[in-house]
């Protein structure tokens, strides 16, 4: 759709895979989802993180490609590989930098996102984007989605010494580390753990 | 009348739970027919009320579309929204009235179910008197349906005793909010969240629970508004909290408590709004005097720097608001709860603006319209009180009954079943309502639904509770009706047929009215269908605290939903109360009330040294009946898991995956064990959504809070123990989904090798059919 763009913002993904659901009820592959979404670091932190194709604007599985099967259409946009050319040698599964497309044994095809091609092209917006409750997918006019955000969109990933542009923008936070998190960060521990107690059989816990 | 007819395998193999995968006749037929039309309506699950497409194909549902013109979730949808289509033409549909017999229940006409529910009905009633029959009703259906209940429970049947599963969701803050403001309804339109600088969320899972709340509460921190989140568990929303407050469960009294007394120590209330717009606060102000954080601090185990932070962002605020649900509402004081953070916005002047509030987040579907219109125990239609003279003249008056004739107050959901248990109640008539499940102490549960003389149902699918009826009515789904609903914000909205009912299955409304007919009171029941249910309905409300007069069929669809209180056609609605500082109560104020702190129901004590909290995960929907029946939502969190601190774990030994016995003062439950971080180390997590061995509320008590009658499902004692894997894996999942994932999963010495992996509790296996 004319002067869309999709954006990915983790920050605001909350677990829920709507657009794992989603993705699965897309006309063109029905029953199958082409979204990963992950826990980061389940033990330590709730954190999760949606992944789709980002669309590479020089596509490393079509460079890796032996069969010249993964196309770049004009819009952008990397579809899954051509069936009639696809050998399924998982090439490309090796080389994405992002973790995107996969193998599918029962057709011997790779299928990857081709951000809802079939919806797209009929003006309605990519299932997962659409339905996300957090928008942590969105897609739509980038003047509205970035107004009164507070993180700013990135498209240059840097690989060791490969810089990879993409067409899917991923949204940063502006200098904010990287932080793990306990809960006990968050607690009142000290006149228990100067009393070398903590947990609930202690006497200090009953009241 | 007694035990299932036949063993829980059995009734599992006929009648499920089996998860769905595909739309009926498969992928192919869905996709190669452009449907023949697409219904707009809303979810069928929760409060959120999502505006949907149906996608109807030879009437039938075979998928979905976003409605994103629908301004509450603009197409946005959890993923129960997304494959709720897949509970449509499902194989476990019951399809025609089932009667009990000695080999398991076979099937009977509609009529002859009728005439044997009547009869018997009518048997109890001569030999016991009416209030020997209790009716139970549901708030995820619409409110036409809760409507005629409340009356056929009433007029047709003559008992007090009716009450639904809103009784275990926030009658809690309804009470509240009635003691304090006269009236029970979220007090903003959701878009104001947005617009608050500071929101204090408590108790609230709003990401698993809410899920579209999510994005007004990021376009809030967007904006620069600070997040304050309140749980023992960090869920989802957690992750962007400027302040996170870790209470000890049962303990969100003592915080707000103390955040009252840092804001009237440090002259952050109000006064001028205290003056003039409310009544008591002398009294609560006294109160809290000795609430210091420290003091809290040590019953809370929030450091006391952070009470003092968050008061302190609270009461520099110029727009904060608050939203609270279970965590706080799910306790013997969770009426004091609500009460004590309502105080908070209110002492603050934090009410009637845009931006400022104090709001509960109901849970069910029609969790708000179907507390308002006649199935909840003490009231009727309009939130009119039962007691009140006035209100029982207009309703009688509407019914065209004596006043005389319309019974009191009854018994609350939990009370009823007490009352099964002691044999004072004899018959339930029960639909939308899954108590085997739902309610706590679920062996107490069971104990007493086998004494009943006569149990009749009416679902779509067979419920575990189903497992002990005499009768079965084979009633309608969500996309079978049309009707009402009211969302969590208060805005009515229409729910729209999409499909007709299958085989034999008749509409609930309709088996209602039926067999007040066949009782004899077939004249209070001409409705020839649910709309003019509704007509009569807004009769009923007008003049009532929850007015539907102004509210037609016609304006719902045109507007895309309407606030009430609406007392007239051309009255706009009211999308926020209490604009102007006028409040519900004859004295337009709003009524302070002091709460005092007490401990819960179930303490903790050196043989139960742990907290069991319970709750929601994001892919079901309360007891399961439709979502552990969905295939997708089955494998996104296939059964329930014991969420643990690494500290507490290591404690009794516990590693990832290994297999725990919870035991409480009821029963014990054996589950896998989530080692996270993320909770606290002195409380443990289980979700309740799961039937059979694993059923969360096989462990929970039933204490009562004394004036809302909600249970405390959010505090119980217990203790755990490492186990070896159960024996009788096979046996569990076939109670609660009919998902056995991967053979290996089940093998004597594998099933730590759990379906979702690494991923941990939220994990979605990689398992296709």
């Amino acid at each position: 759709m004319y002067g869309y763009e999709f954006f990915v913002d983790p920050s605001r993904c909350i677990g829920c895979r709507s657009c794992v659901a989603a993705c699965a009820e897309c006309d063109g592959h029905r029953g199958q989802s082409m979204i990963h979404v992950d826990y980061i670091d389940r033990p330590n932190s709730i954190a999760t993180v949606p992944m789709v194709c980002m669309h590479c604007e020089e596509p490393t599985c079509a460079l890796v490609c032996p069969a010249d099967a993964i196309k770049k259409g004009e819009d952008g946009v990397v579809r899954s590989a051509l069936k009639p050319r696809c050998i399924a040698c998982s090439n490309c599964v090796l080389a994405c930098p992002f973790g995107i497309p996969k193998v599918h044994v029962e057709p011997e095809l790779m299928m990857k996102c081709d951000m809802c091609y079939d919806r797209t092209s009929l003006g309605l917006r990519p299932m997962c984007a659409t339905v996300c409750p957090s928008q942590a997918l969105s897609y739509g006019p980038p003047e509205a989605i970035l107004r009164g955000r507070s993180t700013h969109p990135v498209r240059d990933f840097d690989f060791g010494h490969e810089r990879v542009t993409t067409k899917v923008f991923m949204m940063m936070p502006p200098d904010e580390p990287v932080v793990s998190v306990d809960i006990e960060d968050y607690m009142w521990k000290e006149p228990y753990e100067a009393a070398g107690q903590w947990l609930v059989d202690d006497a200090a816990f009953t009241h | 009348m007694a035990e299932p007819p036949v063993s829980i395998e059995q009734l599992n193999r006929l009648y499920g739970p089996h998860p769905n995968y595909a739309p009926p006749g498969g992928w192919e037929r869905a996709g190669a027919r452009a449907p023949d039309k697409l219904v707009k309506t809303h979810c069928s699950f929760c409060g959120m009320q999502c505006g949907i497409q149906l996608k109807v194909l030879d009437n039938q549902v075979v998928g979905f579309e976003p409605w994103e013109e629908f301004p509450f979730n603009r197409g946005m949808l959890c993923p129960k929204g997304v494959k709720r289509y897949l509970q449509g033409a499902h194989p476990d549909r019951l399809l025609q009235p089932l009667l009990r017999t000695g080999s398991g229940f076979s099937p009977i006409s509609y009529e002859a179910a009728l005439d044997l529910t009547a009869r018997r009905l009518a048997e109890i009633k001569d030999k016991y008197g009416p209030d020997a029959i209790a009716i139970y009703g549901g708030a995820s259906m619409i409110t036409e349906k809760t409507y005629v209940l409340g009356k056929f429970a009433r007029v047709a049947i003559g008992t007090k005793h009716i009450d639904y599963n809103g009784r275990l969701c926030m009658v809690s803050a309804g009470t509240a909010y009635k003691l304090t403001f006269g009236i029970d309804r979220a007090t903003n339109p959701w878009t104001d969240l947005a617009k608050a600088q500071v929101v204090l969320a408590a108790g609230s899972n709003v990401a698993d629970c809410a899920p579209i709340t999510t994005h007004y509460l990021w376009q809030c921190r967007e904006a620069g508004g600070k997040l304050i989140v309140v749980d023992p568990r960090m869920t989802p929303i957690t992750r962007n909290a400027d302040l996170y407050l870790p209470v000890r469960p049962g303990t969100d009294l003592a915080l707000c408590l103390s955040m009252l007394h840092v804001l009237v120590r440090d002259g952050m209330t109000d006064e001028r709004y205290i003056a003039d717009h409310t009544t008591g606060f002398g009294a609560v102000r006294d109160s809290v005097r000795d609430w210091t954080p420290e003091r809290a601090a040590q019953i809370t185990g929030v450091p006391p720097g952070n009470i003092e932070k968050a008061a302190q962002w609270l009461g520099r605020a110029e727009r904060a608001m608050g939203i609270h649900a279970r965590g706080i509402e799910h306790h013997s004081k969770g009426v004091e709860n609500c009460l004590a953070m309502i105080n908070l916005f209110l002492a603050t002047g934090n009410l009637g603006r845009e931006g400022a509030g104090c709001m509960m987040i109901t849970g069910q579907g029609n969790g708000q319209g179907g507390r308002e219109h006649g199935q909840k125990a003490d009231q009727l239609p309009g939130m009119r009180l039962i007691t009140d003279p006035e209100a029982r003249r207009h309703v009688a008056g509407v019914w065209g009954i004596d006043e005389k004739e319309l019974p009191g107050p009854g018994l609350s959901a939990v009370e009823i079943m007490e009352a099964i248990h002691r044999g004072e109640i004899k018959a339930l008539f029960s639909i939308c309502f899954n108590p085997l499940v739902s309610l706590p102490d679920a062996g107490f549960t069971r104990e007493a639904l086998a004494k009943l003389e006569f149990f009749g149902v009416i679902d779509f699918f067979l419920s575990e509770t189903a497992h002990f009826a005499d009768v079965v009515f084979a009633g309608s789904m969500h996309e079978e009706d049309e009707g009402v609903i009211c969302s969590a914000e208060g805005r009515v909205q229409k729910i729209n047929k999409a499909v007709d009912p299958p085989g034999a299955a008749r509409s609930d409304a309709r088996i209602i009215c039926d067999l007040a007919a066949k009782l004899g009171r077939g004249q209070y029941f001409r409705f020839a269908s649910t709309r003019e249910i509704y007509d009569e309905l807004r009769r009923a409300s007008q003049g009532g605290i929850a007015d539907y007069y102004g509210i037609t069929w016609e304006r719902v669809e045109r507007e895309l939903g309407v606030f009430w209180p609406c007392p007239a056609e051309d009255h706009p609605g009211t999308p926020r109360l209490f604009e102007g500082g006028r409040f519900w109560h004859a004295d337009g104020k709003a009524h302070f009330q002091v709460t005092e702190w007490r401990a819960g129901g179930d303490p903790i004590d050196a043989d139960y040294p742990v907290y069991l909290t319970t709750g929601r995960v994001v892919s079901h929907y309360l007891s399961g009946t439709q979502t552990r029946r969905i295939g997708p939502l089955v494998e996104q969190y296939p059964e329930p898991k014991l969420e643990l601190h690494p500290r507490l774990a290591a404690k009794y030994g516990i590693a990832e995956g290994d297999w725990v016995k919870i035991t409480t003062r009821r029963s014990e439950v054996v589950a896998q064990a989530t080692v996270v971080g993320t909770i606290r180390p002195d409380t443990v997590f289980l979700p309740y959504h799961w039937p059979g061995r694993r059923s969360a509320n096989r462990l929970t008590h039933r204490t009562l809070d004394p004036r809302s009658k909600i249970p405390e499902y959010k505090a119980s004692a217990c203790r755990l123990e490492k186990v070896a894997p159960p024996a009788d894996l096979r046996e569990m999942r076939r109670e609660e989904t009919g998902w056995f994932g991967s053979e290996a999963d089940l093998g004597p010495n594998s099933p730590s090798t759990t379906p979702s992996g690494p991923a941990g509790p939220f994990g979605s296996p990689e398992v296709r059919r």
